[in-house]
């Protein structure tokens, strides 16, 4: 049975991602019979490399991929490396992990009041310390080198690889690497790096590429953020995609090759860069130095991640201020009334609509993490992986979904499944599934099998190990990684909306519609909607484990 | 209320897998309409249309609920962020061969977004607007975008159900004198630098400021109802981009960025970082007041030589599913009834489509009865309507723009 699940996998992903690649690149070189597109050419590709400002298109989410994931991760390791051995560490963790619930483009939002010029900060000190009564006309949101952006970007994702570290860290043994660094007198940091992170770094790796290529292909972040002349190419590309004259699809398309091409190069700048950091790391352990004064790396780690959590929570602290506001302007640092009118507006009409969100995001997460299991305990018996093929789950994770999405609409439009509650379902796993997977698998694979031998040894059967042994001692990451695609499977907007056609409207594709009309009351409301399910999904996944544990010492998290 | 929610769900689940396959061709023949309206009767029909503001959408719930009384419609209001979503959907459906059945009934539309569906024949065929009952107290004859959308004939191939024209709207209590004329405007932002911008084509609002300068700006305005000949091009805009010119380094961010969308130009009037804002729905100042969002001394005005206006519409794919409900829809809409509820800016404040003069007194009794509300403009204070210029120029000049301030950087 479980030998077929690596095939079952890929059986149920390769009709949806063939037509996704297909609708992506066909049309690229001017295929899409449709819209008149008969044969293959490279006009769209002459137009693409005809439009303005082309090259700052791509640069900019080229460098704000490997700029984010460099920060954040440097952040994240100074800070486990620095501080995980504090009794406030944990507190800190069950505080920072509802932050991985906030949808990237409410956090977006609270970040662009926050810092604007007649933003919060502005108007907290303003007139009193600066005499503005008016905004000042400066460039701080949309600035032209992508830094808002960026910042917006380091503050989500940051709370994204701590907890996947922390899930990953148990296996590490950082107490007694801790132990044995620093009675060879290293600082925590090197130590830490010496250690423990060769440990911890294989099994977080794919989640650093996840960033990544969220980062470098983000359309909401970018346009709520971002630069706008030129902005970056995601963001072009979707209103491209949109464009009113159809011809523009072809356009588009080529754009989406393109963006492609960008994110797997930010990938392979990455991985070039991991061999010269590893060459780095291997001087400087030869070398001896023991880094052993390290407080000010330490206390600028802490500072990063405090700053950051600062920023999104009283990001979010004024999307639910604006959702209770009455009148609110510049510069009142608090609106002149509050009132529940919005709330209770908006409150009916949300049963159908979450008992949706709530049904498509239990079945495409349960189906993933079931699938996931299966897979890495086929992997985990025979010894053999699933093989290259399976790397096909992570292709809808870098590809535009502009361009992917239609694929998929088709496919479904082909199969008799159309519009129905399984289509809704299957369309959310194709992008939950590689979630799923790339939490889960490093952490799975990096298992002591040992403890998988002695059980086997005393005679219980390899299903009895599973359930009895390797599951429990990897509740933590199983239960991350379901958190994180349930999170996943609610953001999902463009996907739910062209395959959905309106008969399966979720929190979601409301939120997004009623946000077009752009009233922060709302946008505020629906933030918090929105927000309520994915937070539940990770206050469970960090609370069952505690309960669950709790009379273990080795299995609380960087124990 | 859990539980039903559960069974409804399970109920779900399993039965759209049954129930979709293709239903049974239907010929909707417009010319008789008793068989129209029975056959609509039990259809559901899903309405593809934006869905970012509440009050709209409340609008279109009461229609439903009328529908669902007297002509037994189901109508669902499928709540976009952008309409291209409801024409991506049908393009897929086309490509795929699903030429029945098709899961789109009736789209909220106009402009290039319609040219584009006629031009690739996505629309219901032949032209049913002009068949249905309430088309007789539509104000074709005086309102040309009722059959002129953009420039592209209309020939019924969508039903008229408002009118939008441009309108401007400032906060006096701010002590600003607003401008009267584009080339007012522009010595306004060089006298009030970092306080006007506009929002970046080819936004919808954006492109339509350019349009407006345009047409201000062009020393014969005939030669904009031709398609653009490439010599004449430089000439015809040099004054127009002279202006943009000018205005660039006075704009606000100094022109380094531009908003998004009308929704971005109108928060920045909100949060007092300019002090003009513009829109296509003279209601838009009266319902940002409503909501709390714009102060209530925002008032609106217009350029007293004309501003751009058009009419917004309601069409029907050619693969509908429940075309006769659709157009029962699309009748009701156009109703004295519903277009006298529209225009009521505590409901919506859209200017309707219809002729006062064609209308028995007891309707056009409830039109007058309006309160347009302190930032409206009556219709008579709206000033004229300028000519849509020829698509083919704001091709050219969204290209030029993107050209020469889209890449400042």
């Amino acid at each position: 049975m479980i030998r077929f699940a690596p095939a079952f996998a890929i059986a149920v992903l390769i009709g949806p991602v063939a037509f996704g690649l297909a609708a992506t690149f066909l049309p690229a070189f001017g295929y899409l019979p449709t819209l008149g597109g008969a044969s293959l050419n490279l006009e769209a590709w002459r137009q693409l490399l005809a439009t303005p400002g082309l090259a700052g298109s791509a640069l900019v989410p080229l460098a704000a991929g490997l700029i984010t994931a460099l920060a954040s991760l440097a952040t994240v390791c100074g800070f486990v490396a620095g501080w995980s051995h504090l009794r406030a560490f944990q507190a800190l963790q069950h505080l920072l992990s509802p932050l991985l619930a906030v949808p990237h483009a409410a956090a977006a939002l609270g970040l662009a009041f926050l810092l604007a010029p007649s933003g919060w900060l502005m108007r907290l000190v303003s007139p009193e310390l600066t005499g503005f009564l008016r905004p000042p006309d400066w460039l701080i949101i949309h600035d032209s080198s992508g830094l808002t952006m960026m910042i917006g970007l380091y503050a989500k994702e940051l709370p994204f690889l701590f907890l996947v570290t922390l899930a990953a860290l148990p296996q590490a043994r950082p107490g007694p690497h801790a132990a044995i660094t620093a009675s060879l007198g290293y600082g925590r940091i090197a130590g830490f790096i010496h250690g423990v992170w060769p440990l911890v770094y294989p099994q977080i790796r794919l989640a650093v590429f996840a960033v990544i290529a969220f980062a470098s292909s983000t359309v909401e972040v970018a346009i709520l953020l971002g630069p706008t002349n030129p902005a970056p190419l995601a963001a072009r590309l979707a209103v491209w995609m949109n464009d009113p004259d159809l011809a523009m699809r072809f356009k588009a398309s080529a754009g989406a090759v393109l963006q492609l091409g960008v994110t797997l190069c930010a990938l392979l700048i990455w991985i070039a860069g991991e061999r010269l950091a590893g060459r780095i790391a291997a001087v400087l352990r030869l070398s001896g130095r023991r880094f052993a004064r390290d407080f000010a790396p330490r206390l600028a780690a802490a500072g990063a991640v405090l700053l950051a959590g600062a920023a999104v929570f009283s990001g979010l602290f004024l999307l639910a201020l604006w959702s209770l506001a009455g009148p609110w302007r510049f510069p009142d640092a608090f609106p002149q009334s509050l009132t529940l009118a919005t709330w209770s507006h908006h409150a009916a009409g949300l049963g159908w609509p979450f008992a949706v969100t709530l049904g498509v995001g239990l079945a495409s997460t349960l189906i993933a993490v079931a699938l996931t299991l299966a897979c890495l305990e086929h992997e985990a018996r025979s010894g053999r992986s699933g093989g290259r093929a399976l790397s096909l789950l992570y292709v809808p994770l870098i590809v535009p979904q502009a361009a992917f999405v239609f694929g998929l609409q088709l496919f479904f439009l082909v199969s008799p499944l159309d519009l129905s509650f399984a289509a809704l379902t299957l369309a959310h796993l194709v992008f939950v599934l590689p979630y799923v997977f790339l939490s889960l698998g490093d952490p799975w694979r990096a298992f002591d099998a040992r403890y998988a031998q002695l059980a086997l040894a005393m005679g219980a059967s390899p299903a009895r190990v599973f359930w009895r042994v390797r599951a429990p001692i990897l509740l933590r990451p199983i239960l991350v990684a379901a958190a994180v695609g349930f999170a996943v499977s609610i953001g999902q907007y463009l996907p739910t909306l062209l395959i959905g056609a309106g008969r399966w409207p979720t929190l979601t594709t409301e939120a997004v519609a009623l946000a077009s009309g752009g009233d922060r009351r709302v946008i505020g409301v629906y933030a918090f909607v929105q927000l309520a399910l994915p937070f539940a999904g990770f206050f469970l996944a960090t609370l069952l484990p505690a309960i669950i544990h709790s009379g273990r010492r080795d299995m609380q998290a960087a124990g | 209320m859990t539980l039903s929610i559960a069974a409804r769900l399970a109920a779900c689940c399993a039965l759209p897998l049954f129930l979709a396959a293709a239903q049974p061709a239907r010929a909707a023949e417009v010319d008789d309409w008793r068989a129209v309206e029975q056959a609509a009767r039990g259809q559901t029909v899903y309405f593809n249309a934006w869905g970012g503001a509440q009050n709209i959408n409340d609008y279109i719930a009461w229609a439903g609920d009328m529908l669902k009384e007297r002509y037994g419609v189901t109508l669902v209001q499928v709540k976009l962020d952008d309409t291209a979503n409801a024409v991506a959907r049908v393009v897929a459906e086309k490509a795929a061969g699903k030429d029945e059945g098709g899961s789109v009934d009736l789209i909220w539309i106009n402009g290039e977004n319609f040219a584009s569906m006629k031009q690739q024949d996505l629309l219901l065929k032949p032209g049913w607007a002009g068949k249905l009952p309430n088309w007789r107290y539509v104000d074709y004859e005086n309102k040309p975008t009722i059959t002129t959308d953009f420039t592209v004939p209309v020939e019924g191939l969508e039903a008229p159900w408002g009118m939008a024209k441009l309108v401007f709207f400032g906060d006096p209590a701010r002590g600003v004198a607003m401008p009267r004329s584009f080339a007012e405007l522009v010595e306004w932002t060089k006298a009030n630098p970092g306080r006007f911008t506009y929002p970046a084509p080819p936004d919808f609002l954006g492109s339509s400021f350019l349009k407006q300068a345009l047409s201000e700006t062009v020393a014969d305005p005939a030669i904009l109802q031709q398609p653009v000949v490439d010599a004449d091009f430089d000439k015809v805009t040099a004054p127009l981009f002279a202006a943009l010119d000018t205005m660039q380094p006075d704009l606000w961010r100094s022109g380094r960025t531009f908003p998004k969308n009308k929704e971005a130009l109108r928060h920045l009037l909100a949060d007092n970082e300019i002090d003009i804002a513009f829109a296509f729905s003279p209601a838009e100042a009266s319902n940002a007041i409503a909501t709390g969002e714009l102060p209530d001394t925002v008032r609106s005005f217009v350029f007293p030589s004309g501003t751009l206006g058009n009419t917004h519409f309601l069409a029907i794919p050619y693969n509908a599913d429940a075309k006769e409900g659709a157009l029962v829809t699309a009748n009701f809409l156009m109703s004295p009834q519903a277009q006298a509820r529209k225009q009521d800016p505590k409901v919506w404040g859209d200017p309707t489509v219809l002729a006062m003069d064609k209308l028995s007194a007891t309707d056009r009794a409830a039109f007058d009865a309006l309160d347009l509300g302190v930032a409206t403009l009556k219709p008579a204070e709206l000033g004229p309507t300028l000519d849509e210029p020829h698509a083919s120029w704001m091709v050219r000049i969204e290209a030029e723009w993107a050209r020469r301030y889209g890449v400042a950087n």
